[in-house]
Order: structure tokens, then C-alpha cells, then sequence
């Protein structure tokens, strides 16, 4: 390990100089070591991130949830409910027509909002808008669609049984 | 005055106590002197000497503290203790080679000789060496000191340590550097790094 430490006096006595001058002291070998240190760590970091997302194991279905009943919410009408450990919006766009999405915005997760005057999801923050047929990006900085809900009718529930993630 | 430099010749010492009495006037250690004044054989002669801090280059006392309460300026002034940070463990006072540091037990701090530093880093003498009659301690030009016949020296031998100080000593003309170990000083020490005075 010679070539990590050259000089001849330990490191604790250059870093707890006895002399105010050494009291800030960094020379350019030691700066440029935790340079290169630290951009290492990230570049491994992102790394780890993109291995751990493409490896991923398949996981079990999330548990059905019911989202409404029939005639609960009216046409245009919206419910929050939760499922697959998340919040989700059910949106009631026809008198046989019920879509529901994932709330969480895919650009930095803020909450999307039914805006029933241009009939679309928007996302507040930062004026991303999904398409509510089938919530694909209509503008803003959102680039992957709204995780879809899919829905089942069961008697007079409406069942959420399965959460699709966007291309 | 700047450009002066620290002077010290204990054979000119005469005993007054008057950089004892001075130091001790300074706001900052009221009544505790800096001066580390000593009579050489007392029941043998009136001899004394007075020392203050040496100023070492690379001051052992700050190297041993366990605190990193001693630091030394980049003007050469090595400082006394930090008060936060002094822990009295007495390390600086049994290391130091000249014997300068003094523990004060009931402040629980070390204290030491800092050359006046509120009066030297701004031009203004120290106050032991302005009282001084005889100017055994003296604060002054070289060119001042060169009229003296003594030498000024500042390589001091401790054993095998090699102690280059900021104050200077007046010396005979003869050796460029001083043994301060007792040993060296004794017939055994006949073969020494440093032949003795």
C-alpha cells in the first residue's frame, strides 16, 4: 500500500497539524482522490440501480381490491382508492365506462388530478397530462404512461384485481 | 518593533524579578507569571537565570498533546493553550525538553510564555524584555545583538533530538549549538552527539 501514502509523516498529524498554517492544508493528490472516489461511487451506484431494474423477480398479484360500487360516482365523477400499495384514481368518463390509474404522476410522483373541463389527468407540479382513455402522455415532462388499473366487474363491485406499469 | 528577535543570556541575570513582576501584570493570567525563573545553585551563589518560551520550531509540546491545544502561528509564536480545548493532562509540561509549560491546576489549563503575543504581533516588546535592566532578556535587532560578544545560538541537542528554536541564546563563541540534556554534560558523556560546553 506504499503508493496510497507517500509522504513520511502519518496522516493524523498532517490532518491535526500542530502549525495554523497545515489547518486547512489539502494537497492535490488527496482532493483529487476523493474525486475520483466519489464519482466511482456513483457511477457503481447507478449501476446497482440498473441491474437491480432489470433483474427484477416477477411479483405476486396485489390482493383485489374493491374500487367501487355500481352507481357510486357519478359520469365525470372520481374516487381515490388504495391498492397495490399505492393510491389510485378511478374515473367514471361514460355512463358504462370506468378507468383507473395509478395516481402517481411518472414523472416525480406528485398526484394527478381529473380535470373534468378538458377531460384528462393532470399531473400539478410541473403540468404533465395524461390521456384518461388510456393514460398515455399528452404533454409536459411525464415519459412513461400512467400505470394502468384493470378492472373487474364483479355483482355490483367494481373490482381493481391487477396494476400494469407502462412501456 | 518588527524585524526584532528574541534574546535570552542568563549570565546576565541579576536576580530582580522584574520580568517575573511584569509578566504577571498581563489581563490575561493576572498575577501567574510566565517566567520560568531559576536560581542555579542556591546555597552555593546568587547566580539566576530567567527563561521564557523557546518558540521551538517543531514544538514538542504541541506534537504530544493529546488535545491539539498547542498551535503554532505561521510567525513562528508558538501559542499557549487553548482554553477550550486543554485538558491539564500535563503531557506538554513533561515533554517539553526546556522544562517551559506550567500546569495550572486550578484553572485546569496549561499555561506558557506566548511572547507577549498581544503586544509583539503588534510591533510592541515583550514585556519581560522592556523591564529587563540588564537585558539578559532582550527583544531587538540582530544588528543590535552583534555587538555583543556573545554568540546568539538556536540549535539546541536533547539527547538525540535535534530542538531548533525561534529565541536565540546567547552563547560563547565556539560550539553552533547547545546540549541541553544533563547527561552530556557528565564525563560519560565523552563520546556524545554533541561534544559538551
Amino acid at each position: 500500500m506504499r503508493w496510497f501514502r507517500r509522504s513520511d509523516t502519518p496522516l493524523w498529524q498532517e490532518e491535526f497539524s500542530v502549525f495554523n498554517a497545515g489547518e486547512n492544508y489539502v494537497n492535490r493528490r488527496q482532493f483529487t482522490k476523493f474525486l475520483t472516489l466519489t464519482s466511482l461511487g456513483m457511477f457503481v451506484g447507478n449501476l446497482w440501480i440498473l441491474a437491480r431494474g432489470r433483474f427484477k423477480s416477477p411479483r405476486e398479484a396485489p390482493p383485489p381490491v374493491v374500487a367501487a360500487r355500481a352507481g357510486e360516482i357519478p359520469v365525470g365523477g372520481v374516487k381515490l382508492f388504495p391498492f397495490a400499495g399505492g393510491q389510485c384514481i378511478l374515473v367514471r368518463i361514460a355512463e358504462d365506462t370506468y378507468v383507473a390509474y395509478s395516481q402517481k404522476c411518472t414523472h416525480l410522483s406528485c398526484a394527478v388530478f381529473y380535470a373534468r373541463e378538458s377531460n384528462r389527468l393532470e399531473c400539478p407540479c410541473h403540468e404533465g397530462y395524461f390521456d384518461v382513455r388510456d393514460g398515455s402522455v399528452l404533454q409536459g415532462p411525464p415519459r412513461r404512461p400512467l400505470p394502468r388499473v384493470e378492472l373487474q366487474r364483479r355483482g355490483r363491485d367494481l373490482v381493481a384485481v391487477a396494476l400494469k406499469e407502462g412501456a | 518593533m518588527f524585524g526584532c528577535e528574541f534574546y535570552v543570556d542568563p549570565s546576565r541575570c541579576i536576580g530582580c524579578q522584574s520580568c517575573v513582576e511584569a509578566c504577571e501584570e498581563c489581563d490575561t493570567h493576572r498575577g501567574v507569571s510566565m517566567i520560568n525563573f531559576d536560581f542555579l545553585d542556591r546555597a552555593e551563589g546568587i547566580q539566576t537565570a530567567a527563561f521564557v518560551c523557546w518558540h521551538c520550531d517543531n514544538p514538542t509540546c504541541a506534537h504530544v498533546c493529546p488535545a491539539d491545544a498547542i498551535k503554532k502561528g505561521e510567525d513562528g509564536v508558538v501559542q499557549s493553550s487553548l482554553k477550550p480545548r486543554c485538558i491539564a493532562c500535563s503531557n506538554c509540561v513533561l515533554a517539553c525538553p526546556f522544562g517551559i509549560p506550567k500546569l495550572q491546576a486550578d484553572w485546569e489549563q496549561m499555561v506558557k510564555c506566548d511572547m507577549c503575543y498581544d503586544r509583539s504581533s503588534t510591533g510592541k516588546r515583550p514585556m519581560c524584555a522592556t523591564v529587563c535592566p540588564s537585558q539578559a532578556l532582550a527583544y531587538v535587532t540582530p544588528e543590535v545583538i552583534a555587538r555583543r560578544r556573545e554568540k546568539p545560538v538556536n540549535l539546541f541537542w536533547f539527547g538525540r533530538q535535534r530542538v531548533a528554536t525561534k529565541v536565540y541564546m546567547m552563547a560563547p563563541a565556539g560550539p553552533d549549538s547547545v546540549s541541553i540534556d544533563a547527561a552530556d554534560y557528565t564525563w560519560e558523556a565523552a563520546d556524545a552527539l554533541v561534544p559538551p560546553v
